[in-house]
């Protein structure tokens, strides 16, 4: 997994609640064996007419040139529904590494987490002042001082994260590197509880 | 000190806990479908380890398996290379596969319950949002991501921080044609589909007492859909009963070591719960959906809300949920036509809802211009029906009995509704695109949706029952 500590970049904002896993990426697209290539269908049937490459749909902003960057900013409740991971593989293929928005679907959360992929959750007071900013603004996302700044204004929000997994993200580790390394304290487990 | 049902099992399966972290939670039952364990299957062989505790693993095709003609080769090329994907790595890894041809073959929230797999104070995950069907019987059980199965699958544990635990009690006694759908819909209607996000939750009361193993198992399911990290109901004989003799249960002097430890699975009387909701049954009538997520439901007598009357949860997302469903806002739900009705997946699969489909349709007819497919949840579902003959009364009313998978609930295998119509549907998600790109569904009980595929639109089952 790749270390995460600041980053500063313009943002694509998906202003709409309750973004389920399904719109993220449609379950058509599950069917790979491996974890690449799911960018190019993230938010799949919002960004195509009918499912034709052909016919984009000009309003959705990822569609739109005059967003950039590698922070997305998306309604409350971002990530509901399935579990499926390919969900964060998908969003961190397309080039985002940041995710802000005002609640997050648990499951989604910990699927961005184990991907270095970093939920930022802000209040809704300020996820609106983030959507206000016109397309050349950029944020600032520092996971060490766990604040998140638009840089336009200077406004700036804490946001909370499990110190464990700020340890992880700050220094690229995953989860099964730490469970693999207390297999002894497992094993041990096994035998009390059998 | 008093304890809840989820504490109880929680604090029995800590290895061990970080500082200012998440714990160590051992994992008894890891089930795998085709889906979302390839990837998992890599992560290991690139570190070049087998999988930890195999015995403690169970796998299935269900997700993209076709539901017609499944002794034939999966035309689908993807999906086939999933299913055989499957296939060479439990074989690699020495997991039990029920896969395509195999009697015990089914959806995999409905094979771990009835074949025994499932009991009470047990930690079960799968790389599916639904596991927390498993709760129904005192378990903890919840979805994972496929990192989290490739984790498990290593050291048989996950990281896990605690979650706040919520209690959702349900009194009283169900009107009729009110079934256990219409209970969680009702609920999510209520506490819409984020309002147990970060919580466990317990589901008690008189109302939830009184239902069977395989409708306490509905409700649990759809916990997921109010963001549940998980849902529980304490174990009772009704429980004991339905796990008694099952293929993988405790038999002999186990069987009854464990009925005295699960007699033990409650939450004491003055435990804590970071929340608590009361509802009452008399108050839910039947209930169907009329938007784009699982708390977009009215009771089928009412009208679909407006930017005034909806909750604040879903009020920005109005006009774009019923702009995609062709429905406007202050209209009856009732009256609207159908031309899909789809009676399957984990949450409304299992034999009691194909008898109570079945009991209800008997010597009816299904409309001319409806298509009515039902997917029992597994072989065994399957055998059953035929074996009480319900295989004849589906066909009689004009029906479809297909093979066991997820089907029509996600539209991964050929199964989708075609863009524009409407499915009324006894699964679990509404969202856009779910059972097909531009698919509107329609999200209801067993019972509504069978009343739906005789009249062709969407009825009041009660106006239709003697």
């Amino acid at each position: 997994m790749k270390a995460l500590t600041t980053i500063t970049d313009r943002f694509v904002p998906i202003n709409i609640e309750n973004i389920d896993t399904d719109q993220i990426i449609p379950a058509r697209f599950l069917k790979a064996t491996t974890k690449d290539g799911f960018g190019k269908n993230l938010f799949r049937d919002w960004r195509y007419e009918n499912d034709d490459e052909s016919k984009t749909i000009a309003h959705f902003p990822l569609n739109m040139s005059q967003f950039d960057g590698e922070i997305l900013v998306a309604g409350k409740n971002f990530g509901c529904g399935s579990s499926r991971e390919h969900a964060a593989w998908a969003i961190l293929d397309a080039g985002f590494s940041v995710v802000v928005s005002s609640f997050f679907a648990d499951i989604f959360k910990n699927n961005a987490l184990n991907n270095g992929v970093l939920p930022v959750q802000v209040s809704d007071e300020f996820l609106q002042k983030i959507f206000l900013q016109d397309n050349n603004t950029e944020l600032t996302v520092d996971l060490e001082k766990q604040t998140i700044t638009i840089h336009s204004t200077g406004e700036h929000e804490n946001f909370e994260i499990n110190p464990y997994k700020k340890t992880c993200l700050l220094n690229g580790y995953d989860d099964i590197d730490f469970l693999l390394s207390i297999k002894e304290d497992i094993q041990k487990f096994e035998t009390l509880i059998a | 000190m008093a304890k809840t049902l989820f504490e109880k099992i929680w604090e029995k399966h800590i290895v061990k806990t970080i500082d200012n972290g998440p714990s160590v939670l051992y994992i008894d039952k890891h089930l795998i479908h085709e889906v979302t364990s390839p990837q998992a299957f890599t992560g290991l062989n690139n570190r070049g380890i087998k999988v930890f505790r195999p015995k403690q693993v169970v796998a299935t095709a269900d997700h993209n398996v076709p539901t017609l003609n499944q002794h034939l080769p999966i035309k689908e090329e993807l999906s086939r290379l999933q299913v055989e994907a499957l296939i060479k790595n439990c074989a690699e890894h020495d997991i039990e596969l029920y896969g395509l041809g195999h009697q015990y073959q089914g959806i995999v929230h409905v094979i771990g319950p009835e074949l025994g797999i499932t009991q009470p104070g047990m930690t079960i995950v799968c790389g599916d949002s639904h596991t927390s069907t498993h709760g129904a019987f005192g378990a903890i059980a919840f979805g994972i991501g496929t990192s989290e199965v490739e984790m498990v699958m290593a050291t048989q544990c996950l990281l896990q921080s605690k979650p706040k635990l919520m209690r959702i009690i349900v009194d009283g006694e169900l009107n009729k044609g009110v079934v256990s759908k219409d209970i969680v819909l009702y609920l999510l209607s209520k506490i819409t589909a984020s309002g147990a996000t970060g919580y466990a939750v317990e589901f008690a009361g008189s109302a939830i007492r009184s239902l069977s193993m395989e409708a306490r198992m509905t409700i649990c399911n759809m916990s997921i859909e109010m963001g549940g990290r998980c849902g529980l109901i304490a174990p009772d004989e009704v429980t004991f009963e339905y796990i008694n003799g099952r293929e993988f249960a405790p038999k002999g002097e186990e069987w009854n070591k464990k009925i005295t430890e699960w007699k033990q699975l409650f939450s004491d009387t003055n435990a804590m719960f970071d929340k608590e909701i009361h509802f009452k049954a008399e108050d839910i009538e039947p209930m169907i959906t009329y938007g784009t997520n699982p708390g977009m439901g009215i009771g089928i007598s009412q009208n679909i809300p407006t930017t005034e009357t909806i909750n604040e949860n879903d009020k920005s997302g109005l006009s774009k949920s019923l702009a995609y469903m062709g429905l406007e806002q202050g209209h009856a739900i009732k009256g609207q036509k159908v031309d899909y009705v789809f009676i399957g997946s984990c949450t409304n699969s299992r034999i009691e809802d194909l008898r109570m489909v079945a009991s209800f349709v008997k010597g009816k007819k299904k409309a001319n211009d409806v298509e009515v497919w039902i997917v029992p949840g597994s072989k065994q579902v399957e055998a059953q029906a035929i074996a009480e003959g319900i295989d004849k009364v589906f066909e009689e009313a004009g029906f479809i009995l297909r093979q066991p998978g997820c089907s029509a609930c996600l539209g991964m295998n050929e199964d989708k509704i075609p863009a524009g119509k409407y499915c009324i549907s006894t699964s679990n998600r509404n969202f856009e695109g779910r059972q097909g790109a531009g698919a509107r569904t329609l999200l209801a009980s067993p019972l509504s949706a069978a009343a739906a595929a005789i009249t062709g639109v969407v009825t009041d089952v009660r106006e239709l029952l003697n």
